[in-house]
Parts: structure tokens; C-alpha cells; sequence
């Protein structure tokens, strides 16, 4: 199953459920406080959801480690390398 | 200075790790990336070779390739040229062709990975056995230098888009600075279709579709040719196209 077939059997069988309870399509006579909650849920999932990707990608960003030392070090072995390599005979 | 006559007594009981270096117009860079090889394994005491597979560059890598072959032996740097620029993934299938270790490293010949991690690579690979290890600018103290704002939101944006559609079990999808056994790689790099960057989060799922084991290394990726090549929306959109397409197929 590919990931594209996951997410629409998923969103297919949550889609049902919510169908069912917001519309009582089966007649169940559920209490009215069920059918008020699910009615906004899709709504209300998706922005949840918007909001937690804006927070973990803005984190993540935030605390995107910056390598300072390891630019340094490269700078240090670069000169290092170069006088090395011509002694051994290296012509640019 | 003539290279060695008599193989070098080496840890990593017979293993042998190949690394292929892809390159093209690194005229520059090459034989600083070969030198930072030698130091690294030397220091480590892995057996190792070097492959170099340019495409044809007109700036004159070819001759520099030949002259560090002069340098360091024939046995530690191995040419296979190509005449004209073609795919990363046939230039792995090229290059594996004459590797003579049962491990390939890949990476980058533009100094932004640097070998000080590939001995972590190996013991990381032996701590777990995993078939591939890759390295991650994601978790732990990975990194990244030279990147502004903009390029670390896009890099974050795209990797966040990346897990929640594919969820992976690997924190850096499009990294290319890998150790995997000779016969993953293989089996891996002939089933893989996309290009660039997709190319690279392909394998990683692959893998995982065929049940490889995948370890992580954190590592610092240092960018000095940001200045010059600007991610645009182009890059982005075929990204995103790869991506997708990853989504359906997958």
C-alpha cells in the first residue's frame, strides 16, 4: 500500500465516522452534544494541525545549530592541506 | 613520495571502504578533499580507496585526479571518467563497479562533509550492523554553516513536509553523505528513478520498503558555495513534484 492509499483509507474511514455522528445517518439518537463536537472537527483538526506545523518548522529553525567551529577548523586543515600537497609535488 | 609496497596492517578486521567522490568542476576542492581522506583514514587505520568518477569537467579536475593518483598510489585513488555530465545514480553504478571494499561511502567532493565522520559512520555501522548509516545536519549536534534565514526555512519547511508525508524513520532525507554495505547500495540505487535532491530521500525509503536497517551519525554540513548557487523556486518546485510522486508511488 503506498503512502497516498494510507492517507485516503484513513481519510476516508475518519470521514465516515464524522458523516455518520454529525448527520445520524444510523438514526442512533445520540445526545445532541455529540453531533455539536463532531460537526467542527475537520475545521478544527486541520487548523490544529497548521498551527502545530508552524510551531515544530519554526522551532526547528530556531534551534538550527549553526557550525561556527567547524567552518573554522575546515579554514585551518584547507591551509594545511595546501602547503602539504604542494610539497609533495602538487601542481594547480 | 612513492606509495606503499606492502599492505598496511588495519583495524576493521578485512573490511574495506570504498568512497565515491562524483565530481564535476572541482578542480579546486578535489585534492583537498583527497588529503582530508588520507588524514582520516590514515589516523583511523581503516582499509580504504578513493574513487573519483568525473564527468567530463572542462576545468581540468581530470588532470588534477591524476596527479594526486601520482601522489597517494593507484591502490588509494582510482579514476573512472565519464565523458559528459549524467546522473548521480549512474555515476554510484559506474564508480561501484571497480570498488574493490564491501562498504561505499558517498558524499560530497565540494568540502561541505567532512571525513572526520566517517570513521563515527563505521562504528556507528558495527554498533548496530545496519546496512546503511546516514549522516544528519538534523539531530543531535548536526549542523549547518553559511546558511541564511531563508535556506535554513526551506531546508526545515521541506524535511517537516517530508516526514509527515512519507515517515521515513530518518531525520535528514535529502543528505548525501552516506555509508552503506556494498550490496544495499546495489540493490538500492537501481530501483531508485527520481533526480537531485529526490534522489536522494528515494533511497532512504526504499530502504526502508525493503526492510534495511538505518543508523544515524549527526554532522556538520559547511556550505561555501551558497554565495553562488541560490536555492530557487525552480529547485523548490521540482522538489516538490518529486516529492509527491514519491507520496503516490511509495
Amino acid at each position: 500500500m503506498t503512502k497516498l492509499m494510507q492517507w485516503l483509507f484513513v481519510v476516508l474511514l475518519l470521514g465516515a465516522v464524522w458523516t455518520l455522528v454529525t448527520f445520524d445517518l444510523l438514526d442512533l439518537s445520540l445526545p445532541r452534544t455529540y453531533r455539536e463536537v463532531a460537526w467542527p472537527m475537520p475545521v478544527y483538526l486541520l487548523v490544529s494541525f497548521g498551527c502545530f506545523s508552524l510551531a515544530t518548522v519554526g522551532y526547528r529553525v530556531a534551534t538550527f545549530n549553526d557550525c561556527e567551529e567547524a567552518a573554522r577548523e575546515l579554514q585551518e586543515q584547507i591551509k594545511e592541506a595546501k602547503e602539504d600537497l604542494r610539497k609533495k609535488g602538487l601542481k594547480l | 613520495m612513492a606509495s606503499r609496497k606492502t599492505p598496511k596492517p588495519n583495524r576493521g578486521n578485512g573490511n574495506k571502504y570504498s568512497v565515491l567522490l562524483p565530481t564535476y568542476n572541482e578542480r579546486e576542492n578535489l585534492p583537498l578533499i583527497v588529503w582530508l581522506l588520507v588524514k582520516c583514514f590514515g589516523e583511523s587505520e581503516y582499509d580504504y580507496e578513493i574513487i573519483v568518477i568525473d564527468d567530463g569537467s572542462p576545468d581540468g579536475t581530470q588532470e588534477v585526479a591524476e596527479q594526486l593518483q601520482k601522489i597517494y598510489g593507484k591502490d588509494k585513488i582510482l579514476l573512472r571518467p565519464r565523458a559528459k555530465k549524467l546522473g548521480l545514480g549512474t555515476a554510484y553504478i559506474y564508480g561501484m563497479k571497480h570498488a574493490t571494499g564491501n562498504f561505499i561511502v558517498i558524499m560530497d567532493a565540494d568540502l561541505s562533509h567532512h571525513p572526520k565522520f566517517i570513521p563515527q559512520f563505521i562504528e556507528k555501522q558495527k554498533e548496530g550492523d545496519y546496512d546503511l548509516v546516514s549522516g544528519t545536519r538534523y539531530k543531535g549536534d548536526g549542523g549547518v554553516y553559511g546558511w541564511d534565514l531563508r535556506r535554513k526555512l526551506i531546508s526545515r519547511g521541506a524535511n517537516f513536509l517530508s516526514q509527515v508525508l512519507l515517515r521515513p524513520g530518518a531525520s535528514d532525507l535529502t543528505g548525501s553523505f552516506r555509508l552503506y554495505k556494498k550490496e544495499v547500495l546495489e540493490s538500492l540505487v537501481e530501483r531508485c528513478v527520481s533526480k537531485g535532491y529526490v534522489f536522494q530521500m528515494e533511497m532512504i525509503v526504499r530502504a526502508r520498503q525493503l526492510n534495511y536497517t538505518v543508523g544515524e551519525v549527526p554532522i556538520s554540513f559547511v556550505d561555501r558555495v551558497y554565495g553562488e548557487s541560490k536555492l530557487g523556486g525552480n529547485e523548490i518546485v521540482s522538489f516538490v513534484k518529486g516529492l509527491l510522486t514519491l507520496f503516490a508511488t511509495t
